[in-house]
């Protein structure tokens, strides 16, 4: 192979690779320079993608070129100076005397955060759960095992609901329902780790391409 | 006799479109419940209507405009009302009218606009060759509107729990003896932290990746707190790793307070509660050489995770932690239930710190949602015992728009 940018990417990637992995043995310099190295780039790509992503086109452009620059061809968005400030409240922190301002920034983004939860999580957690679970058990047009899935799925909805339940004691028939709703999470559980496995087995079958495929070039 | 007239028949069907019978009611609006950006428009199916027939919708911004510019284009046999139950409800008939939604300004992309503009509508019926437009004008303007009235139910939802909650805020703060149960999890705290300060080692709070917007976080928060409080009692060593500034600089003041309740404020060391990184797998990378050299007693996953969450949890086992974990991430809670000690699940995570402060506003908010849980399977069995006999009203309470 031709000692080209390409090839020392490619070589430059399974040095990495096989840095990071060797963590499996166990912690060794390799990984830790490998480790800084992964931290202080996504440091760098954070600071470029914040710059390019937020600050230019929401306050740079909108704001500091119209107020400075003759050439500037749209009217400056001040309102934009209340968030700014909000910004600089944060960066106030490092100020014993004013690290009391940053609260506000604090107040703001949790409430903000908040506030849009709320009506978010009513609609994603509550109306949009139950009313898929509002499903007749029959209606005559189904078949006797569309109405055992209904009922499978109304058991499991209210049995899990059951096991959340903090402030009664699950005793009696609570507790039985309880039982019944954590083996449904299980089930669930197991389902989703499966799933998740298998795609785990993906990425690393797609890392193994690129040390064989790419770096080695064993695989054609 | 028939047989011979027969074939006249299929002649006429061919030709049918020639005979094109033209919809009736034609109407616009303007959409309800939106932005401000759409008209709504409606009109009767008509007898003709079939695959290889179209609706064509002409805009124009005059009255007396030459209608042509095409806004819409449909098969006559598709767009019904039934599809937008937000404006006509489940009324039987609303399969006999067809329906609509148009966005101006995109039809008329790039021309300056005013806001109040009225824009008029024409309907053509097409098949082939033939066409008919019908005579009626219908006139809509759109316009945006403050409130989304079809959401009543969700704002409904949030006033009867705030009452709820506020209800049980009160009586928990005059009896704050409110049973709660057993969750193992919690009870393992204790233990966990005890150990760090025998072992004389740090514990490690990991947050989960996202910012104080998420439910979880303002939970994990929440649990720092109660952690550090502890911590500062015992005079043990904490660690708090973030992946975003401002859930650092949350839990720095978090942690600052737990060590000022605990009347030892010169115990608090602002540099151990920071940033890593800010990406996911280096944040990984990060917190996984932490744990292999700094070897905590304790590991605490709390908040919300992705695809970190087995790298973390695994490599904290093989270091001998204890390892807490407490996440609604539903598709990590499986890896974290196989790799930890102790799991909360979903919202047994919110439950906690009411469960380990005990303080009566925490309290009472648990013992309300639970009765909204109740409230809920009431629903739930209601609504399906109804839905089976025919009454969908319950169900239709429930529609998320």
């Amino acid at each position: 192979m031709p000692f080209t940018s390409h090839s020392f990417g490619i070589i430059l990637g399974a040095g990495l690779t096989l840095a990071i992995y060797s963590f499996l043995y166990q912690d060794n310099p390799a990984f830790k320079i490998a480790e800084n190295l992964y931290v202080g780039v996504s440091l760098g790509y954070t600071i470029i993608i914040t710059w390019f992503n937020f600050l230019k086109p929401d306050l740079y452009d909108p704001l500091i070129v119209p107020v400075f620059s003759k050439a500037a061809t749209k009217e400056p968005q001040y309102a934009l100076l209340i968030p700014s400030l909000l910004g600089i409240f944060m960066l106030l922190r490092f100020s014993k005397s004013l690290s009391w301002l940053s609260r506000w920034t604090f107040a703001f983004v949790v409430g903000l955060g908040a506030g849009i939860s709320i009506p978010r999580v009513i609609s994603a957690f509550i109306l949009q759960q139950i009313k898929p679970s509002l499903q007749p058990v029959f209606s005559g047009s189904e078949t006797i095992f569309s109405s055992i899935d209904t009922l499978l799925i109304l058991l499991g909805v209210i049995s899990v609901l059951i096991y959340f339940i903090f402030s009664v004691e699950h005793k009696g028939a609570i507790g039985k329902l309880s039982k019944i709703g954590i083996w449904f999470l299980m089930i669930s559980f197991g389902a989703s780790f499966g799933y998740t496995v298998m795609a785990r087995v993906s990425l690393l079958i797609g890392r193994i391409q690129f040390l064989l495929k790419d770096w080695l070039g064993i695989l054609q | 006799m028939l047989l011979l007239l027969f074939p006249c028949f299929i002649s006429f069907a061919q030709q049918l479109p020639a005979f094109l019978i033209p919809p009736t009611e034609f109407k616009a609006f303007d959409t309800p419940n939106d932005a401000g950006e759409t008209v709504s428009l409606t009109w009767t199916t008509s007898p003709s209507d079939a695959p290889d027939v179209f609706y064509i919708i002409y805009i124009d911004k005059d009255k007396n405009g030459t209608f042509e510019k095409e806004a819409i284009r449909i098969k006559s046999n598709t767009s019904y009302r039934t599809s937008v139950p937000e404006i006509y409800g489940y009324k039987k008939g609303n399969g006999d009218y067809h329906y609509v939604q148009i966005n101006p300004r995109k039809v008329f992309n790039g021309e300056a606009l005013d806001k109040r503009q009225v824009y008029y509508f024409k309907l053509a019926m097409v098949a082939g060759d033939n066409k008919i437009i019908l005579d009626t004008i219908a006139p809509a303007s759109p316009r945006a509107n403050w409130l989304h009235t079809k959401k009543i139910n969700n704002f409904v939802i949030m006033i009867i729990l705030s009452a709820i909650i506020l209800y049980f805020i009160v009586h928990a703060r005059r009896n704050p003896d409110v049973f709660l149960r057993k969750i193992g999890g919690l009870d393992a705290v204790d233990e966990a932290l005890g150990r760090a300060t025998e072992m004389g080692k740090p514990v490690l709070f990991v947050h989960g990746l996202t910012g104080m917007g998420s439910i979880s976080t303002i939970a994990a928060t929440s649990i720092l707190g109660r952690i550090a409080r502890k911590i500062a009692d015992y005079d043990a060593n904490l660690k708090v790793v973030n992946n975003d500034p401002i859930v650092m600089s949350v839990s720095q003041e978090v942690v600052k307070e737990s060590y000022l309740e605990a009347g030892r404020p010169d115990a608090y060391n602002p540099d151990n509660v920071f940033l890593v990184a800010s990406e996911q797998f280096p944040y990984v990378a990060a917190v996984s050489g932490i744990m292999t050299r700094e070897k905590p007693a304790a590991n605490f996953f709390v908040g919300y995770f992705y695809a970190e969450a087995l790298i973390l949890a695994e490599t904290g086992a093989t270091t001998g932690a204890i390892q807490i974990a407490g996440t609604d991430a539903y598709t990590q809670l499986p890896f974290f239930i196989t790799t930890c000690d102790y799991t909360l699940i979903g919202e047994e995570l919110y439950a906690a710190s009411a469960y380990l402060s005990r303080e009566p506003m925490l309290m009472g908010t648990l013992r309300a949602q639970d009765v909204g849980k109740g409230f809920l399977i009431i629903v739930l069995l209601l609504g399906t015992i109804l839905a089976s006999f025919g009454f969908e009203y319950i169900t239709h309470l429930f529609d998320a728009f």
